[in-house]
């Protein structure tokens, strides 16, 4: 049983420590994860953050981040590892003159140095503790998924030529999602899940504290009373969170100190992007906001 | 079943109360555990057997205390798709009810001697002190501490409140057999909510020095909005606990089970349920157009791009070892859709709508009719505006398929659509339509279905019936079944994705 934490809250702190504020959901399965050395598999909406607590989590560990990237087409030659054939073919013309039985070639050929290390068994084989991040899972097809399998619950690749590598420490591994295809039943089978969302407003507001410290606490608060009262608009692409900390950035260039609806029209672009979220954004927040009816009007 | 969990959670309820709330044996708390995963599963959570021995390892590790991480990674290692997360709220609220915020020992018993005493709350308007619980507070005062409260999100306060509130309003009886929202309604028309909100409203516009602020008006609003939201959610934890120490965990998690958003039957479903479909249609049509836009490009190779082979034939020595081909370009569907929108399908055929649209980046071409006893095509409702539900909203209000008296004819419309649309099939075209076929016992005119099936692609029939009501009274399915290729029973989001990603060839 790996210990890199002590409890949920030795998470938090650490976290907080390298400015990535948890909440209890968060610190909770990372602990969790830890503990049960099991893999994370995190999903939400883009920008709250996914890659971004990969990357904290490493930090406070100590550990190196090594990252898959997933894309359509990833094959286990990019994922796993791949025979550096050219160099074969090399060896094998070069060693022509001398007669040599095939089993020596073979054996030589297919040995360490004829091999092409890739993320995933560059984790396994790793001696320093890493954090393997498997970026965008949902973007390879779900035959490759397959791929994933054993080094998910085994943390082992079994190479033919070689046998079976399995890994001396057990990392931290996260996958993340965005969900635009479901991941089959297998994969999710063997890791937590961790939906994270967009953050609740005292959160967000110390988020953007954290992340543009020269801003004051009164605009702090506003931004991220807009960005909530955006974000519950019906629009088709919600505020991410660094969208909203590139927006008080913005805001504090631009030498506002106050927010008014002509400021949010004229920097809302900032934050959402496309042109009928921005329309409708205008009309129920921005100049062409109705103008108030309520009791106690003067 | 064998297991009986209410009985368990009877024993662990008297040991809670010899012990601070939180601390609980590991042998009680696993046995909970399984009685927790046994409703979840009831509720149509896929719980593994991996997953479940992957819960009972978790909550070793994490204490009860800290209910939102201990919930978490309950959720963690159980609920693996995130439209699952309401109902696993639910059924974890009920489960773990002894250890929520605000509970100890003793105030389980005297809050059951507050619901016994509590008169009907309509007559208890004015009497202060006369609502059992939290004696000495006029209504008026309860008002007032509310309202505070509210605006200073004080949670502890709010707890106590609405434990409160329930005590005077909600008129619990013990083994009374009403559901709990009778109660919630009961506790909220007592509290005037609206009024709070107002009240906050003209106080938040006293404290600012600028009272025309329309930014500052908005914004207050929605945070009293989700604070009053929250405030409920309390009163209606309050309820429920009080229920369960009436009628047993068990008993109350059956009441309070509700299908899985998937499940959720088109032709019966509540308001709430309408908008939790709407939130699921999205991220399902993505994910199915995902896959089906992968499926085209697999289904065929291109033709062999002889450059490309040369060209790797090189790391082989010049051995064309691995033919390579040019990617495939195979041509995009067209889809019609024939809808019928009359009262007892119209939110079938709305949803279906919406669905296809959603994924009309998939086909090259997508048009719409909808009908009643007449037909009117939609196809341009949905090409003006960039919103699909603002769209069928227009369908709704603007489509002219009213012709005589607004009843379904299917053989009318059906005609219609072929003396106008009939030559506009052809063989790249999958038409689908959308209906139960009760046709008020009008002329069928079948043979438009058959010429129809000649002319496309592929012709399928999408019923909300469940199978069984098929071919009895009106419903004429049968006779227009025999000239489709496929007649799919489709009650809900489940049944519609099947159909979409098993039987629909792109």
């Amino acid at each position: 049983m790996a210990m890199r934490f002590k409890s949920v809250a030795d998470v938090t702190e650490r976290l907080a420590a390298v400015d990535y504020l948890a909440d209890a959901n968060i610190a909770g399965v990372i602990y969790l994860a830890d503990r049960l050395e099991k893999p994370v598999l995190i999903e939400g909406p883009a920008g709250v953050g996914k890659t971004e607590l990969a990357k904290a989590v490493a930090l406070i560990t100590d550990s190196r981040l090594i990252r898959l990237q997933c894309y359509e087409g990833l094959d286990e030659g990019k994922a796993i590892y791949e025979w550096n054939y050219k160099k074969q073919l090399l060896r094998i013309q070069a060693d022509r003159e001398h007669e040599r039985d095939w089993e020596t070639v073979e054996s030589d050929i297919f040995s360490e140095q004829f091999l092409l290390e890739r993320p995933l068994l560059e984790a396994i084989r790793s001696e320093e503790p890493v954090v393997l991040l498997i970026d965008e899972v949902d973007r390879v097809e779900v035959e490759t998924e397959a791929l994933l399998l054993e080094v998910l619950s085994d943390f082992q690749v079994s190479i033919p030529e070689l046998g079976t590598v399995t890994g001396k420490q057990r990392p931290i591994v996260m996958l993340t999602s965005n969900n635009t295809r479901e991941l089959s039943e297998a994969l999710k089978r063997r890791c937590l899940f961790l939906h994270i969302d967009y953050p609740d407003l005292d959160r967000e507001r110390e988020i953007v504290r954290v992340r543009v410290p020269e801003i004051d606490d009164a605009l702090a608060e506003q931004v991220s009373q807009v960005v909530r009262s955006i974000r519950a608009l019906d629009i088709k692409k919600a505020p991410s969170i660094s969208e909203t900390i590139d927006w008080a950035r913005t805001l504090l260039y631009l030498g506002h100190t106050q927010i008014d609806p002509q400021v949010i029209t004229d920097t809302l672009h900032v934050l959402l992007k496309y042109q009928s979220d921005i329309m409708k954004a205008r009309k129920e927040i921005g100049v062409d906001s109705p103008l108030p009816i309520g009791p106690k009007r003067s | 079943m064998a297991f009986n969990s209410a009985k368990v959670f009877n024993v662990m309820s008297r040991n809670t109360f010899e012990m601070p709330p939180g601390v609980v044996t590991t042998g009680n708390l696993l046995d909970v555990l399984q009685g927790f995963v046994h409703e979840l599963r009831a509720a149509g959570l896929p719980v593994s057997m991996t997953e479940n021995l992957d819960a009972m390892r978790a909550v070793e590790y994490i204490s009860m205390e800290d209910r939102e991480s201990f919930k978490a990674v309950l959720a963690a290692t159980l609920v693996k798709h995130h439209q699952h997360w309401p109902a696993f709220e639910t059924v974890f609220e009920v489960y773990f009810a002894r250890w929520s915020p605000g509970v100890d020992g003793d105030e389980g018993s005297e809050s059951s001697n507050d619901d016994r005493e509590a008169p009907e709350g309509g007559g208890a308007g004015k009497q202060p002190g006369g609502g059992g619980g939290g004696e000495g507070v006029s209504n008026e005062d309860l008002a007032k501490m509310l309202m505070q409260a509210l605006m200073k999100s004080d949670d502890e306060m709010l707890r106590n409140i609405a434990a409160m509130a329930v005590s005077r309003f909600a008129g619990m009886e013990p083994g009374r057999p009403v559901g709990g929202t009778y109660y919630l309604y009961r506790t909220l028309r007592q509290l005037d909510l609206d009024g709070v909100a107002e009240k906050m409203m003209s106080n938040a516009r006293e404290e600012r020095d600028a009272p025309d602020d329309s930014l500052a008006d908005r914004l207050a609003s929605d945070d009293h909005k989700i604070k009053i939201k929250k405030f409920k959610e309390m009163v209606e934890e309050e309820i429920r606990r009080r229920l369960i120490a009436d009628r047993g965990v068990e008993a109350m998690a059956r009441t309070l089970r509700k299908p899985l958003p998937e499940d959720v039957e088109f032709m019966h479903a509540s308001r709430e349920e309408m908008l939790q479909l709407q939130r699921a249609i999205e991220p399902l049509t993505r994910a199915l157009a995902a896959r089906l836009a992968q499926r085209r490009k697999r289904r065929r190779r291109g033709q062999l791009d002889f450059r490309k082979t040369v060209r790797h034939s090189l790391s082989y020595g010049g051995v064309p070892l691995e033919p390579k081909f040019r990617n495939p370009r195979p041509s995009k569907p067209e889809i019609m859709v024939i809808a019928d929108i009359s009262g007892s399908v119209a939110s079938f055929a709305r949803f279906t709508l919406q669905f296809v649209y959603a994924m009309a980046g998939q086909f090259s071409k997508v048009r719409s009719w909808v009908f009643i006893d007449g037909i009117d095509e939609v196809t341009r409702f949905f090409e003006e505006s960039d919103e699909i539900t603002e769209a069928v909203q227009r369908v709704n209000s603007e489509a002219d398929v009213i012709w005589v008296d607004g009843h379904s004819d299917y053989g009318h419309a059906f005609e219609i659509f072929a003396q106008r649309h009939m030559r506009e099939i052809t063989k790249k075209t999958t038409v689908i339509i959308l209906g139960d076929a009760r046709n008020n016992y009008h002329a069928t005119q079948a043979t438009v279905l058959k010429e129809i099936r000649e002319r496309s692609r592929k012709l399928f029939w999408l019923n909300p019936e469940p199978r069984g009501y098929w071919n009895t009274g009106d419903s004429v399915v049968g006779d227009y079944g025999i000239y489709c290729d496929g007649v799919f029973e489709c009650r809900n989001l489940r049944q519609l994705e099947t159909f979409v990603s098993s039987s629909f060839e792109v």
